[in-house]
């Protein structure tokens, strides 16, 4: 199993179209990602890595190249399929948390199943299960702005996990919480990889958040610089 | 799947109430608008109806006199043209149902210590017939009492109220123009004419009674014209040509001398009236159908206003797997909900109005089941119309620009 490939990446490139002409993002990218992998992306800002991670999530379509996600080639899909994709295969979880701010936790975690086409009953029964696991049970109720930014961030993991994604991609999941919040939030997705299986990738410029990953990749102005495991104590030969 | 996105709308509508209920406030004038327009152009059309009917179908006037008014002609009233021979024989015509003489006059009607100045109509019993009238209590004259000139009278319903109050007319005596008449029958009520005349404020009394007995006329069996009743509306135009020349030879007019009388067709005049009346009708119904296309681009106008304060949520959803139709729907759904609540309580205002307009302002407003309906699915139809740019409009978001949309 763990050597299966969930993410393939061939010579991927993309271009912004501006009026002062095109400009490259990513050049010439190849990545393989195995199942069960816990990769972080890092690189400074404009580096390409977000819109690397928007590609991987089919949010956004490469230039050129290609990209198979868990054996669909991705660029031979029409709008309907790659939303089908993203809701069956791939779980968020952003930086900014993405909570519909007007629907209670129990509706908001419960969200994917909705487009999943699952019905009511089922739909909550999930949504409490996960709501308990991340901590949050005796909170289905509250609105997502009634709860601190760590339980948001809880929150979102738990719709992240509602529809059993293979993967989770994870854009600055702690980029607005403080040490101790993104550690707690760090380890629940460490568990997730470690007791669940699930493949996650997670972009972050913060070292600290890095090394709970098993895997770091490096972007610099568009191209994959570093590719390498991470051992403990430290991720050898790279700044961030 | 349906109905989480109906319950979405609705806590989409919920979070702005106000600005809610004054985009359904424009839908709801709307629809009350077009009901109680169609109301009061439906009642016209009845009121309308409703005189026709009483009037009596496929009817002429024939007239004595000319229609041309130049000059000083004799004849006009000094020389009446029309006897009650020339209805006889206009009867005789096959594309005639009935015909009524008349000889109308005003009288004095006494009974008891009461009186009450109205028309008396000298005529024959087919006026019941040719006149649409309906005989309430007693019995019409004959054609015996015409012949014999009796002393009988047939009162309506104004006169038998000024006379008579509560108590029952048939058999009691009164007093026209100084004779005893007895009443032998009541008229049921026909209500207005057209031209807004009280028509039961009529008594009928036999033709040649009215001659000999109260009006004087120095002409034996003149009378003032005479109501022809058509076999049926295809047969008016042969009708009014078999009449003219029947007339002609009758009053011996040579070619090159005018018509002594005139035909008046009072079925055109009425299905005139009818049209214009329908057409009003349709006219105000155009006329309040724009206040519901502008409640139409106030839902449209609302509704884009709310995808774009909703892009980051529609981002969320697409990134989570919405496809383009679950996007569009939910939008579709919010402005058709807008819409719908619009037009129910709409409606409700309408058929309201309605009803004051009819106790109060004494209008006849007639609601009907087809407004109400047309009003509901036009207005659902405006909804679904309106709301389907902006809903199309946030289907068609890219996701990584709704998401990063602040």
């Amino acid at each position: 199993m763990p050597d299966q490939s969930l993410i393939q990446v061939e010579h991927l490139y993309k271009e912004y179209y501006t009026d002062a002409g095109s400009v490259p993002v990513l050049k010439d990218v190849n990545l393989e990602i195995r199942k069960g992998e816990f990769v972080a992306i890092m690189g400074p800002s404009g580096s390409g890595k977000s819109t690397f991670m928007n590609i991987l999530g089919c949010l956004d379509l490469p230039t050129a190249g290609r990209y198979v996600l868990d054996g669909r080639d991705v660029g031979t899909l029409q709008k309907d399929a790659l939303a089908g994709l993203r809701n069956e295969v791939i779980g968020f979880v952003f930086q900014g948390f993405n909570l519909l701010p007007r629907a209670n936790l129990v509706d908001n975690v419960a969200l994917p199943l909705v487009y999943a086409g699952v019905d009511k009953e089922e739909r909550r029964r999930r949504s409490e299960e996960l709501l308990a696991k991340v901590g949050l049970a005796t909170h289905g109720h509250h609105a997502p702005n009634q709860i601190s930014g760590g339980q948001q961030q809880r929150v979102a993991i738990a719709r992240a996990l509602i529809n059993k994604p293979r993967l989770i991609l994870a854009d600055e999941p702690t980029g607005n919480l403080d040490t101790s919040t993104s550690e707690e939030i760090m380890k629940l997705l460490s568990d997730l990889n470690q007791h669940d299986g699930i493949t996650i990738v997670l972009v972050t410029h913060e070292p600290d958040i890095a090394a709970h990953a098993g895997r770091m990749v490096q972007f610099v102005d568009g191209k994959v610089t570093h590719d390498g495991a991470i051992t403990h104590g430290g991720i050898e030969g790279v700044q961030a | 799947m349906i109905s989480a996105m109906v319950s979405e709308a609705w806590r989409a509508m919920s979070a702005n109430r106000m600005r809610a209920f004054l985009t359904m406030l424009g839908m709801m004038i709307g629809v009350a608008a077009v009901i109680m327009m169609l109301a009061v152009g439906r009642g016209t059309q009845y009121a309308v109806e409703q005189s026709i009917a009483a009037m009596g179908s496929n009817l002429f006037i024939v007239l004595a006199g000319s229609q041309t008014t130049t000059g000083v002609r004799i004849g006009t009233g000094n020389a009446p043209t029309l006897v009650a021979a020339d209805a006889d024989a206009i009867a005789e015509l096959p594309e005639v149902a009935g015909v009524a003489p008349i000889s109308p006059g005003s009288a004095q009607v006494v009974y008891g210590s009461n009186n009450w100045g109205t028309i008396a109509t000298g005529t024959t019993a087919s006026y019941i017939d040719v006149g649409n009238w309906k005989v309430e209590e007693g019995e019409m004259f004959s054609d015996a009492d015409v012949r014999s000139a009796s002393r009988v009278v047939v009162l309506g319903q104004t006169v038998v109220k000024n006379l008579f109050g509560d108590e029952s007319p048939v058999g009691k005596t009164v007093r026209i123009s100084q004779s005893p008449f007895t009443v032998i029958g009541t008229l049921a009520s026909k209500g207005q004419s057209l031209d807004g005349r009280d028509q039961d404020d009529t008594v009928f009394i036999p033709l040649v009674t009215a001659q000999r007995k109260v009006f004087g006329n120095n002409f034996r069996g003149a009378v003032r014209f005479i109501m022809v009743k058509a076999t049926s509306a295809q047969a008016m135009p042969a009708a009014e040509e078999a009449m003219t020349s029947l007339l002609r030879q009758r009053h011996r007019l040579t070619d090159r001398r005018p018509d002594d009388f005139t035909i008046r067709n009072l079925t055109a005049a009425a299905n005139t009236a009818a049209a214009t009346t329908k057409a009003m009708s349709l006219m105000l119904g155009a006329i309040a159908s724009v206040s519901l296309l502008v409640g139409g681009i106030g839902i449209m106008n609302i509704m884009l206003v709310s995808v774009t304060e909703r892009t980051r949520e529609i981002g969320i959803r697409i990134a989570i797997g919405a496809r383009e139709r679950d996007i569009r729907l939910q939008f579709l759904l919010e402005a058709i909900f807008l819409s719908l609540i619009g037009s129910v309580v709409g409606v409700a205002m309408g058929v309201g109005a309605a009803a004051i307009a009819n106790a109060v302002a004494n209008l006849t407003v007639v609601v009907t089941v087809g407004s109400i309906l047309l009003a509901f699915f036009v207005a659902a139809a405006v909804g679904i119309f309106f709301g389907y740019y902006p809903a199309n409009k946030a289907a068609q978001l890219k996701p990584i620009d709704a998401l990063r949309y602040q």
